[in-house]
């Protein structure tokens, strides 16, 4: 399948396409578009404005692709806080690790392109996710 | 970058909530329902979603790429927003400079909230005043307290 968002990724977008390869379609290809008007017409938008796949009420478009898709594993809704908060910095979740990802995302949209982010993020949010998992088997911090 | 925004006077919650986020990004107000922002990338996508979240709860509203057509009063828009810093600032750094006759506790815990308003207020200083170097001096000043506590045998707690 085709998805389309908004070119210049940055984190909610990072985070959006990493779940979509690793939960919802791994066969996953990315258009990045600058005007809503270029969305392929066979393609799913995401984190563009007035589509159903991006921020509504207090959530980012990563915490609408967990509901809409009915994810409720726990590590995903972890993360799913720690992209709000590195995205909408709203003090809504206790997540110290935004500040961090925020910045290393930030950097990596100024070193390459959306292709080169989504390389480097991917492995990234695989890390995050197997440390969140551990720690959730664990019920502690993994070491 | 302007955004232009109606919401219904009913309920005030939504009218509250988009306030309370608007301030949090920084905005000078230039009348009623109309706001500001230097336009970069990030301050184009945070005015973009609040106009999607204005759409939401039943409101309109606009985004705009606009330019005052007098230097003057693009200046006096900058020196509105700076002068919402300086005060933000001013209060961090009384808040930093009170916190250094407290007690060892209290100033850890003091010197862990101002850090954090510390960098949401550095988010929205798009025209740094001079009180930025003053709050964050006295910030300083609080951290090397601090660290002499934890230096020292008898300021050892764990």
């Amino acid at each position: 399948m085709r998805w389309a968002t908004r070119a210049g990724i940055h984190i909610d977008r990072a985070a959006c396409a990493w779940l979509v390869r690793r939960v919802i379609d791994p066969q996953a290809e990315f258009v990045f578009v600058t005007d809503p008007g270029d969305i392929p017409v066979d393609a799913t938008a995401f984190d563009m404005r007035g589509v159903e796949l991006g921020h509504h009420g207090a959530r980012c478009s990563f915490e609408t692709f967990l509901e809409r898709y009915e994810l409720t594993d726990p590590v995903l809704t972890r993360i799913g806080q720690i992209v709000h908060e590195a995205d909408l910095d709203d003090d809504r979740f206790d997540a110290p690790e935004a500040p961090g990802l925020d910045a290393v995302l930030r950097g990596l949209s100024m070193t390459g392109d959306d292709e080169a982010t989504l390389a480097v993020s991917g492995p990234i949010f695989d890390g995050l996710y197997e440390y969140f998992r551990r720690s959730y088997l664990l019920g502690h911090e993994p070491a | 970058m302007l955004l232009s925004y109606r919401l219904p006077r009913e309920p005030s919650a939504p009218r509250v909530a988009l306030w309370r986020r608007l301030k949090r990004q920084g905005v000078a107000q230039v009348s009623d329902g109309l706001v500001a922002l230097p336009a970069d990338a990030r301050t184009r996508e945070q005015l973009e979603w609040a106009a999607e979240e204005v759409v939401e709860r039943g409101g309109s509203s606009s985004v705009w790429l606009a330019r005052p057509s007098t230097a003057a009063h693009e200046r006096d828009l900058a020196a509105t927003m700076a002068a919402d810093r300086a005060a933000e600032w001013t209060e961090l750094a009384e808040s930093a400079r009170a916190a250094l006759d407290a007690s060892p506790g209290e100033q850890r815990s003091t010197l862990a909230r101002l850090r954090r308003a510390s960098r949401q207020v550095a988010r929205r200083d798009f025209f740094p005043p001079p009180q930025r170097d003053v709050a964050r001096a006295a910030l300083r000043d609080l951290e090397d307290l601090v660290a002499a506590h934890a230096d020292a045998p008898s300021g050892r707690t764990r």
